[in-house]
């Protein structure tokens, strides 16, 4: 009866619940996609079918069409708590960026504004650490400065599923669910749990989206998985790194470390 | 590989630990390379970074994600990396080997199922590989390989692996742990990783992988007694669910369970779920539940749930081995925050037995533990805590320090010579029978002259309450009403001293409030009570305490009027988000919708108010004497 995916799931449940007792004012990222939806999933589940706390799309309005639709149906299908966080253009951020880099900033950008409005003291965030060798280095309750810079040369230690909650004004934390979690298991529990996704996952015409992304800096793969068990299957042999299509990953070779110490998710 | 539409399995979880450039990193880095599991592109992208810096081919960099990492060759940070064997998938957990580095090495470590110990071929065992093997055996690590690497450094000599092996063994033997193997390797060249080595023909052993292979998963604990600690307790409606994960055990519905430390019994009513079709009646260890009970009792986070057999034990001091990451030392006095399983409760080094040196394991006494040492401390709780020892129930044994917000050490627990508390106290069942008194109501009433009743004032912070029971009070007493007020102040200093001010140990607060009003009223007072009793549902409870002797009086004010009052100036306080959870502000006041008597002090004066409660009052709780002589008639 108990497989992986439940273990993986209570683990999920567990930290939720801890970022529920001990964080306030809470919110959690969503971005629709599909781990971002598993995990939504999970929060409701783990708090008897409603979401205590508010969700943040972080809006830099560049998302494909599908992706707001899902928004807009879920938001009124499960009766959210969204708001969403209309990020700042582009020209506002640091000129001397790679292109694709200095795009996916202007979503460090908004979340850096939702913090300072609603005064959020823990964000939780749908990472996970087989994702990007950076995100495997992450703590599950990773403490964050007022500007949102990561110290990643100063970790607090985290054991025994004791985590940090607690903290000097000033601070705020990253809550991480998902760490744990793999690609596969993602959608292996999708599959189980018959969760919606954004369609643009699935192939069509010899192409899928592996990972959801801005349209402008997010490419999508050949693929001809047109359902999920299909993905399963692909992922099952691939050896292509999932952020492969993600452009700000791949313009230097510490991109993504700029991104992520600077607050990127 | 796993089969494409078989069952998926958890993959192992093992740390890789040992002293620094012993070559753990470069164990990983080939590792996943000679088990076809890196990601596309990662070899072609190492061989280029190692190109442009002119330096070998560096297979630490599959795992050193940082630049900086990449610029010194260090492990910063602990990372995790997924590889697959033909048996099954894994996940490494790599932990710097660096001294100060401890606290990600623990971090990593206290994860795992299995470990794997990397000691240099030419440099034998070293501090760290002591320090390391040592904690791998006190966060309780039984599957430990032992690799000695770079093997080509030594010239692949039989006779230099024989004595590191011995050196090694020999240390592991005397903390109480035998590896499940040691091998020869050499982690750079790939030589007994995923295949035999041609250049080591005098090892017969197995390979890394086919070690590996051979560790078994840890099973959830469901065999031992049950502990249920609780995370959070939820009334998003009607139900009051019980929240948490189950450390060890089965849980069943039906159960009697029992609530720890408190000692009291309740039954268990349903296992709640979202979006099930089917009603679960079953829980293990390792799920993350709710629950419901069949009796109203007082609960909150930190309390354990276990069955009436097999309990935790009660203790407010406690023996841990544990190991100190703060930077300042830890000395006898020093008040640290406990966490323990959910509980988070203040505690003080009472003593240190002894500081363990992990290198000659020798002990010896001392008045402080310094970072990175390890040592036996006792440490004393002010509240009773619910504890298993380690070896008992490792989940439940753990305890972690803190020194205001950060984590400082981090133990594990050992009762020898500590009494259980539990013994001879005795369990509070809900159950009790009431003795029959051989006095009734109508004798005391007609002594006193008039019926016991409870007076129940609610209403908002500032709108009037204690004002309107002291003048009340004096006005019954007058008239010659045996009277009294229970108001926040006398309460909360003594009979509810143990309580603060979240949601729940209000409803306690109230609960208790309700439960001695009814005393006082069947003893023939008449009681005052002046709380802000917010929720309709604790004010009800009361209600039914107390039946039939129970009038609610709604003290009525407009927010707005409450806070220009703001007599303790709370409101400005709850404005500025120093208090949490204040009525009105941060948390809901639920009006009374069918209250006995209204009193409104923002529109009446404070003399009318009492009038017409005085007014009530000799309406409602009847006289059994015509005349009530007034005192100082």
């Amino acid at each position: 009866m108990s497989s992986y995916l439940d273990a993986l799931e209570s683990r999920t449940i567990y930290i939720l619940r801890e970022a529920y007792a001990r964080i306030e004012p809470l919110g959690m990222l969503w971005s629709i996609g599909k781990d971002s939806n598993a995990l939504l999933w999970m929060a409701r589940k783990a708090f008897f079918g409603r979401v205590p706390f508010p969700l943040v799309q972080l809006d830099t309005g560049m998302e494909l069409p599908e992706v707001y639709e899902f928004r807009d149906k879920a938001v009124a299908d499960w009766g959210l708590d969204l708001r969403v966080e209309t990020c700042p253009p582009e020209d506002e951020m640091d000129p001397d960026l790679p292109p694709a880099t200095r795009a996916a900033t202007r979503k460090t950008e908004g979340l850096k504004n939702a913090l300072r409005r609603d005064a959020y003291r823990g964000i939780i965030a749908g990472i996970r650490r087989d994702e990007q060798s950076m995100r495997a280095k992450e703590r599950v309750f990773s403490p964050r400065s007022l500007d949102g810079a990561w110290d990643f040369r100063d970790q607090p230690p985290e054991f025994w599923d004791q985590y940090k909650t607690e903290f000097p004004e000033g601070t705020h934390v990253r809550i991480h669910p998902l760490l744990h979690w793999t690609e596969i298991d993602i959608w292996r529990y999708t599959k189980r749990e018959g969760i919606p996704i954004v369609p643009l996952y699935l192939a069509r015409n010899g192409k899928r989206y592996r990972s959801l992304g801005e349209k402008n800096i997010t490419f999508p793969i050949d693929s001809t998985a047109a359902t999920i068990d299909d993905i399963i299957a692909e992922l099952e042999t691939t050896r292509a790194p999932e952020r492969a299509g993600r452009a700000m990953d791949h313009e230097s070779e510490d991109s993504f470390e700029r991104l992520r110490a600077t607050g990127y998710m | 590989m796993p089969e494409p539409h078989g069952q998926p399995r958890a993959p192992l979880r093992i740390v890789v630990v040992g002293h620094v450039d012993h070559g753990k990193s470069t164990l990983i880095g080939r590792l996943l390379y000679d088990t076809d599991s890196l990601p596309e592109g990662k070899f072609e992208e190492l061989q280029r970074v190692s190109e442009r810096r002119g330096m070998p081919l560096e297979w630490s960099f599959v795992l050193d994600a940082f630049q900086a990492e990449r610029d010194q060759a260090v492990t910063i940070d602990t990372t995790q990396i997924w590889f697959r064997s033909r048996e099954r998938d894994y996940v490494i957990i790599d932990a710097p080997g660096h001294r100060e580095f401890l606290r990600n090495m623990v971090s990593g470590a206290a994860n795992a199922e299995a470990a794997v110990l990397v000691v240099d071929a030419a440099e034998g065992v070293r501090e760290q590989t002591r320090r390391h093997a040592y904690l791998l055996h006190m966060l309780g690590l039984r599957q430990i390989l032992v690799v000695v690497n770079k093997m080509d450094a030594v010239d692949h000599s039989d006779r230099r692996f024989a004595e590191v092996k011995r050196e090694v063994e020999r240390y592991l033997e005397d903390i109480g742990l035998s590896p499940n193997a040691v091998i020869p390797i050499s982690a750079r060249e790939g030589d007994n990783l995923a295949r035999p080595s041609s250049r080591m023909l005098w090892y017969e052993g197995e390979t890394v992988v086919d070690s590996l292979d051979r560790f078994r998963p840890l099973a959830a604990p469901i065999e031992r007694p049950l502990r249920f600690p609780v995370q959070d307790v939820y009334k998003f409606d009607e139900r009051r669910i019980v929240a948490g994960r189950i450390e060890s055990g089965i849980l069943r519905v039906g159960d009697e369970i029992l609530v720890s430390p408190a000692n009291r019994a309740a039954r268990i009513k349903s296992i709640e779920a979202w979006n099930s079709a089917v009603q679960q009646v079953e829980a293990r260890a390792g799920q993350s539940i709710g629950i419901t009970l069949e009796d109203q009792l007082f609960i909150e986070r930190g309390d354990v749930i276990s069955h009436i057999q097999d309990a935790s034990k009660l203790s407010h001091v406690f023996r841990t081995t544990l190991f100190w990451l703060g930077t300042k030392p830890l000395e006898v006095g020093n008040r640290y925050t406990l966490k323990l399983a959910t509980r988070m409760t203040p505690v003080t080094v009472e003593k240190i037995e002894t500081v363990i040196d992990t290198q000659s394991l020798g002990s010896t006494t001392g008045e402080a533990v310094q970072r990175d040492e390890v040592a036996e401390v006792i440490l004393r709780a002010r509240e009773t805590l619910s504890i298993d020892e380690h070896r008992d129930n490792p989940a439940m044994g753990r305890a972690v320090l803190l020194d205001r917000y950060d984590t400082v050490g981090g133990g594990v627990v050992d009762m020898r010579g500590y009494p259980d508390l539990r013994q001879g106290s005795e369990v509070r069942s809900t159950n009790v029978s009431a003795v029959e008194h051989l006095l009734t109501t109508e004798a005391r009433a007609a002594r006193n002259g008039h019926d016991g009743a409870v007076v129940w004032l609610t209403g908002l912070s500032g709108a009037g309450k204690s004002t309107l029971a002291m003048h009340l009070e004096r006005r019954l007493f007058d008239k010659g009403y045996h009277v009294y007020v229970l108001d926040g102040d006398n309460v909360r200093r003594g009979l509810n001293a143990d309580l603060g001010f979240g949601p729940d140990e209000r409803a306690e607060n109230i609960r208790r409030v309700g439960e001695v009003a009814a005393l006082f009223a069947d003893a023939g007072t008449i009681v005052i009570t002046s709380f802000i009793s917010p929720y309709r549902e604790d004010r009800n409870r009361a209600r039914a305490a107390a039946p039939g002797r129970f009038h609610e009086v709604y003290v009525a004010a407009d927010l707005a009027v409450c806070e220009t009052r703001d007599p303790k100036g709370l409101y400005r306080k709850a404005r500025a988000g120093e208090i949490k959870d204040f009525t009105g502000i941060s948390s809901p006041y639920e009006e009374p919708d069918n209250a006995d008597l209204v009193v409104d002090t923002s529109h009446q004066s404070v003399e009318s108010c009492v009038d017409s409660l005085v007014a009530y009052v000799e309406r409602h709780v009847r006289l059994e004497r015509a005349t009530v002589r007034a005192v100082g008639d």
